[in-house]
C-alpha cells in the first residue's frame, strides 16, 4: 500500500474548499441578470382548481411573469415521467397518471405547485405569490392507505382503487407447502415510519437561456444531472441534449432526495428560455418539507414458518406501500425490486412470497431514500427473527447462525431473483460480538438494573444490493434507463491527469477516492490528479450517485479507462525503450524494460503521445486519453452485523443508545476514513428512524411535522460514539473487489435498535415498539404491559 | 423603505443598502457575496449559518442586518491565514469531520466559540453544545473528534 494508494486514509481533496467556506453549492451561484422564482403551492392536500386570477400579481412591484399550469400546457410542456414501469400480477402495467410541473385543474397534495412568480429579488416574488387568488374546492383527502383502497375519493381519476400496482413475486403455493409442514410460525405487523430525507442544503434550481447559442444551463442540487437533463430535455421540455446543459455543482447532500427530476427544474428552465433571463428558485427548509420526496412508509403482515429447530422453511410478506399523490421517478421499483427481492436477508429460507400494493394518496410523493427498500426488507426480517428467536426460546445469536447461508454456497441463488456472490455472515457476527463486548452485557444489565435503568442488547445481522445492474436485467424489470456508469481519463502533455466520471459526490468524496485509485493505477502522485463531475457540459456521460453505486459501478469505468491508458501507455514506452511491449512494466509511475535500468517517466510518454516525433505512428494515434462505460455483470452484495445496546429509564421511557457496533463488509476498502465516516452518518439516519423521525399528517392532509422544529432529526447528543468495523469479502464481478458502503448504516441500524429495546423490556411484558420509539411510546408501552400484571 | 448599515466583517469595513427585513445571512451571502456561510432552514434550527458577532457565535438567520449595525462580524471566509487553515478548520480536515460540507462552515464557527469559552471541553460537552447544530452527512462521530482535537490545538497543543 502506497501512501495514496488503495487502503489508505488519505485526507481529502475537497476538504480545503469547504473548509474556507469556498464550496460552490447551487444557491452560491448568481447568473448576470438574474431573475427569482417563487412557487406558489396548494395549501389544500385534494382540491379543485376552480379559477386562478393572476392580474395583481402580474403588476406587483417588481414582477417579471407568472406562470400558471395552463401556460405551460400551453407550450407544450410535457409532465414528470417515471422512470420505472412495474407490472401487476395479472400483468397489467401500473396506473402511471401525469404528473405535470404545475397543477392542472386540480392539486393533489399541500405543496402541489400550482404557479410561479418570477421577479426582480426573491422577496418582490414571494410577496407577489400571495396576491395570487386561486379558488379551491375541497375535496375528501386520501390519507389512510387502507381506506384509499377502498376508493372512495380517487387522488387520480385513472387510478381505481387508488391502486398503482398490485405485484407479487415468489411461488406463492411453494411457500403455502412450506407453511402447511411448520413446527412454528412467527407473524407480526410492520410500520416502516414514513420520514423525511432533509439533506442540510435545500433544493434549489437556476435555469439560464444563451441567446447567443440557444443553449439552455440548468444548474441544479442533484446527484445525477445526466439523468435530469434526458429527462427534462427528452420528455418534458424537448430540448435536445446538444442545447440542453446540467451543472450539479456542490451539492449539500442527497440521501436520494436529490436523485429525482423535480418540477421547479422544469419550471426555471422553461422560464429562462421564455423570458431570455436567468431564473433562480431556492427552497425554504418549510418548502423543502412539503416537496422534497419523502421515503420508505409500508405496512406489512409477515409471517415465518420454522421447523422444529428454528430452521427457516418459508416466508410470507404482504405490503402495502404509499406511492403518495404523483409518481416519483423511481418510486414503482423501491418496494418491488429493491425491497423483495431482498427478503432472504443472509438466510436460506427457501421459500419465499411477497406481495406489494402501491397505493396512491393525498401527500408529497414517495421514492428512494438512503437504502430504498433495503431497509424496509431488513427491518422487517430481523424483527421477525427477534420475534421467532424469543417465542421458540432459541438464542437471538443462536437462530441466525443457523439459518445463515454457508460460506461454501456463494455464489447463492436466493428464491427472490437475486444471485449473492460472496460473503461471510458468520465472521461479521462474531467479530461484531467481540468489538460490543457481548460477553460482558450480562453484568453491565445487572449493574444498569440496579440504578433502575433496563438494558438491552439488539442484533441485526442485513445484506444489502447496491450498484443495481446490469443494464439488460433491470430493463427486463422494468427500467426505463439503463445502469452502468462512464469514466473518462484524459492524461495531459505534461502527465497530470484529469478523470471525468459520470457518478456525482455530494459528501462522499470521490475527489479523494478517485484521485487514489489513478494515483495507485499509475504510480503518480495525488496532486497530479484532478477528478471532474457533475456537469454534463464536461463528461461524456452519468447515471450519477445513489444505490452505493459509484466505486462499485463508476470506480470500476475508471479502472478500465485506467486499463487502456495503460496498455496504451505501454506500448508508447516500447516503442522508444525499443523493447518488446510485453517486457515493460509499470511501477511507482515508471515504465521500465523489465530487470533492466531501462525506463521512462509516466510525464515522459505522456509527453510522447502528444509531441508524437518518436511515436508508433503505425499501430497508434496519438493521444492519451481513454473512456470506458461499464454496465455490472450483477448487484453487489455488502452485509454485516449491527449491534446495538440501549439503555432505557422506564420512569420516563427515555431510551439511550450507550453503545452501537458495526462490523460491514463493504468488499475491499480504498479509504478506511471515508467508510467509516459514511457508516457513522448511515447509522445515525437509521437511529434517527428508530427513536426520532416520523412523518405524520393529521385527517386534513396537512403535514404537521413540516419544519425542523417539529420533525426530530438526530443532534449531537442524541447519538454515541461508534464502534465501527470492516469485514472483507471481494466482490467477485469487478476487479476492485469493491461493493458499496453508503447505505449499510441506514439499512443495518433500525432493527438493531428497535430490538434492543424490546430485549430491555421483553421482562415487563412489551412484547413490540413501533418506530419512532420515542420516550412517550416507549414510557406508554411499559405502562400498558405493566397494567395487566398489577389486576393479575 | 431601505437602509444603509454598516459593519465590519472579517476585519473590513462594509456598508450596504438594506430592506427591515433582511436578515444577517441575507446580507452577507446577497450584498457581500460571501457565500460560505449557509442557509439550512427557517426556524433557526440547524446552526449552518452560525458566524461571530463581536466575538460570540451567533446564528445569522436570528438578527437582521440592521441589528448588526456597527458589529464586528467573522465569517468562515475570515478564519484561514491566507492558505494557513485556522486549528479548528485543520482539524475537520485530519478526522474527517465533514462530508457534504454545508454544515461545516455553522460547525467550525460553533466549535471555535465553545473552545474560547470552555477550552478543554469533554465528549459530552461538546455534544451538548451542539444542540444548534445540525448534521445530516456525519452522523456527529467525527465532528465531536474534530472539535476534541481542534480544541487541543487552539490550547497549543
Ligand atoms: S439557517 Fe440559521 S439556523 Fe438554520
Ligand atoms: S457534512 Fe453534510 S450536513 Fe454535515
Amino acid at each position: 500500500m502506497t501512501a495514496t494508494g488503495i487502503g489508505a486514509s488519505v485526507k481529502r481533496v475537497e476538504d480545503f474548499r469547504f473548509l474556507t467556506g469556498r464550496g460552490r453549492y447551487t444557491d452560491d451561484i448568481e447568473r448576470p441578470n438574474q431573475t427569482y422564482a417563487w412557487i406558489l403551492r396548494s395549501p389544500h392536500a385534494h382540491a379543485l382548481i376552480t379559477s386562478i386570477d393572476t392580474k395583481k400579481a402580474a403588476a406587483a412591484p417588481g414582477v417579471v411573469a407568472v406562470f400558471t399550469g395552463a401556460d405551460l400546457e400551453a407550450a407544450g410542456v410535457g409532465g414528470l415521467p417515471c422512470g420505472w414501469q412495474v407490472h401487476s400480477k395479472d400483468g397489467a402495467p401500473m396506473a402511471e397518471p401525469p404528473h405535470p410541473p404545475l397543477a392542472q385543474g386540480k392539486v393533489r397534495h399541500v405543496g402541489d405547485q400550482v404557479a410561479v412568480v418570477v421577479a426582480e429579488t426573491r422577496e418582490q416574488a414571494r410577496d407577489a405569490a400571495e396576491l395570487i387568488d386561486v379558488g379551491y374546492e375541497a375535496l375528501p383527502p386520501v390519507l389512510d392507505m387502507e381506506s384509499a383502497l377502498a376508493g372512495k375519493s380517487l387522488v387520480h381519476d385513472g387510478a381505481a382503487r387508488n391502486l398503482c400496482y398490485d405485484w407479487h413475486i415468489g411461488d406463492k403455493d411453494a411457500a403455502d407447502a412450506a407453511f402447511a409442514k411448520a413446527a412454528h410460525v412467527t407473524a407480526i405487523d410492520i410500520v416502516n415510519n414514513r420520514l423525511i430525507p432533509n439533506a442540510m442544503e435545500p433544493r434549489a434550481a437556476i435555469g439560464d437561456y444563451d441567446t447567443a447559442t440557444g443553449e439552455y444551463t440548468l444548474y441544479t442540487t442533484s446527484q445525477n444531472p445526466h439523468v435530469i437533463r434526458l429527462l427534462m430535455g427528452a420528455f418534458v421540455l424537448h430540448i435536445p441534449e446538444h442545447k440542453l446543459r446540467v451543472v450539479a455543482p456542490d451539492v449539500g447532500g442527497g440521501f436520494g432526495s436529490k436523485i429525482y427530476h423535480y418540477a421547479e427544474e422544469a419550471i426555471v428552465t422553461w422560464a429562462a428560455g421564455k423570458l431570455r433571463r436567468p431564473v433562480k428558485w431556492t427552497a425554504e427548509r418549510s418548502e423543502s418539507f412539503v416537496s422534497d420526496c419523502h421515503g420508505r412508509d409500508h405496512v406489512t403482515r409477515a409471517e415465518l414458518a420454522m421447523d422444529k429447530d428454528g430452521r427457516f422453511l418459508g416466508l410470507k410478506v404482504s405490503t402495502k406501500a404509499n406511492m403518495g399523490a404523483y409518481l416519483s421517478t423511481f418510486a414503482p421499483c423501491v418496494p418491488t425490486y429493491l425491497y423483495a427481492t431482498l427478503l432472504a436477508g443472509v438466510y436460506t429460507t427457501p421459500q419465499i412470497y411477497c406481495q406489494v400494493q402501491a397505493i396512491f394518496t393525498n401527500t408529497v410523493p414517495v421514492d428512494a431514500y438512503r437504502g430504498a427498500g433495503r431497509p424496509e426488507a431488513t427491518y422487517l426480517l430481523e424483527r421477525l427473527v427477534d420475534r421467532a428467536a424469543r417465542e421458540t426460546g432459541l438464542d437471538q445469536v443462536d437462530i441466525r447462525r443457523r439459518n445463515f447461508i454457508p460460506n461454501d454456497a456463494f455464489p447463492y441463488q436466493t428464491p427472490v431473483a437475486l444471485q449473492y456472490d460472496s460473503g461471510d455472515y458468520g465472521a461479521t457476527l462474531d467479530q461484531a460480538m467481540g468489538a460490543a463486548l457481548v460477553d460482558g452485557f450480562a453484568k453491565r444489565k445487572a449493574e444498569a438494573g440496579k440504578r433502575g435503568k433496563r438494558r438491552g442488547l439488539g442484533y441485526s445481522t442485513y445484506i444489502e444490493a447496491c450498484g443495481i445492474a446490469p443494464s439488460a436485467v433491470v430493463g427486463s424489470l422494468g427500467a426505463r434507463a439503463g445502469l452502468f456508469e462512464s469514466a473518462e481519463v484524459r492524461v495531459h502533455p505534461t502527465g497530470s491527469v484529469t478523470v471525468f466520471t459520470g457518478s456525482h459526490s455530494h459528501g462522499q468524496g470521490h475527489e479523494t477516492t478517485f484521485a487514489q485509485l489513478v494515483s495507485g493505477a499509475l504510480g503518480i502522485p495525488m496532486e497530479n490528479v484532478d477528478i471532474v463531475h457533475g456537469d454534463t457540459g464536461k463528461i461524456a456521460y452519468g447515471m450519477g450517485t445513489y444505490g452505493s453505486r459509484s466505486l462499485a459501478v463508476g470506480g470500476e469505468a475508471i479502472m478500465r479507462a485506467l486499463g487502456r491508458i495503460t496498455d496504451k501507455a505501454k506500448k508508447i514506452a516500447a516503442h522508444i525503450l525499443e523493447a518488446s511491449e510485453s517486457d515493460i512494466e509499470l511501477k511507482d509511475g515508471q515504465f521500465r524494460v523489465a530487470g533492466t535500468d531501462r525506463a521512462l517517466g509516466f510525464a515522459e510518454v505522456a509527453l510522447a503521445a502528444y509531441v508524437p516525433h518518436k511515436f508508433p505512428h503505425e499501430t497508434l494515434e496519438p493521444g492519451l486519453d481513454e473512456t470506458a462505460f461499464y454496465d455490472p455483470a450483477n448487484f453487489t452484495f455488502p452485509g454485516g452485523c449491527h449491534i446495538c445496546e440501549v439503555e432505557i429509564d422506564p420512569e420516563t421511557g427515555e431510551v439511550e443508545v450507550v453503545a452501537f457496533t458495526a462490523v460491514d463488509d463493504v468488499g475491499r476498502v480504498i479509504n478506511p476514513m471515508i467508510v467509516e465516516g459514511q457508516v457513522h452518518g448511515g447509522v445515525v439516519q437509521g437511529i434517527g428512524q428508530a427513536l426520532l423521525e416520523s412523518c405524520i399528517y393529521d385527517e386534513d392532509g396537512q403535514l404537521l411535522t413540516g419544519s425542523c422544529m417539529d420533525y426530530t432529526m438526530p443532534r449531537a447528543a442524541n447519538v454515541p460514539n461508534f464502534s465501527v468495523g470492516t469485514h472483507t469479502t471481494l466482490c467477485r464481478h469487478n476487479s476492485l473487489g469493491v461493493k458499496g458502503c453508503g447505505e449499510v448504516g441506514a439499512i443495518g441500524s433500525p432493527p438493531a435498535v428497535i430490538n434492543a429495546i424490546v430485549d430491555a423490556l421483553w421482562d415487563v411484558g412489551v412484547r413490540d415498539i413501533s418506530m419512532p420509539a420515542t420516550s412517550q411510546k416507549v414510557w406508554q408501552a411499559i405502562q400498558s404491559a405493566r397494567a395487566p400484571m398489577a389486576a393479575e | 423603505m431601505t437602509y444603509t448599515v454598516s459593519m465590519s466583517v472579517n476585519g473590513k469595513a462594509v456598508k450596504g443598502e438594506v430592506e427591515g427585513r433582511t436578515l444577517l445571512v441575507q446580507f452577507i451571502r446577497e450584498n457581500l457575496r460571501l457565500t460560505g456561510t449557509h442557509v439550512g432552514c427557517d426556524t433557526s434550527q440547524c446552526g449552518a449559518c452560525v458566524v461571530h458577532v463581536n466575538g460570540t457565535s451567533v446564528k445569522s438567520c436570528t438578527l437582521l442586518a440592521v441589528q448588526a449595525e456597527g458589529a464586528d462580524i467573522t465569517t468562515i471566509e475570515g478564519l484561514a491565514k491566507g492558505d494557513e487553515l485556522h486549528p479548528m478548520q485543520a482539524a475537520f480536515r485530519e478526522n474527517h469531520g465533514l462530508q457534504c460540507g454545508y454544515c461545516t462552515p455553522g460547525m467550525v464557527m460553533s466549535a471555535i466559540d465553545l473552545v474560547k469559552e470552555n477550552p478543554n471541553p469533554t465528549e459530552r460537552e461538546v455534544r451538548e453544545w451542539l444542540e444548534g447544530n445540525l448534521c445530516r452527512c456525519t452522523g456527529y462521530h467525527n465532528i465531536v473528534k474534530s472539535i476534541e482535537a481542534g480544541a487541543k490545538a487552539m490550547r497549543g497543543g
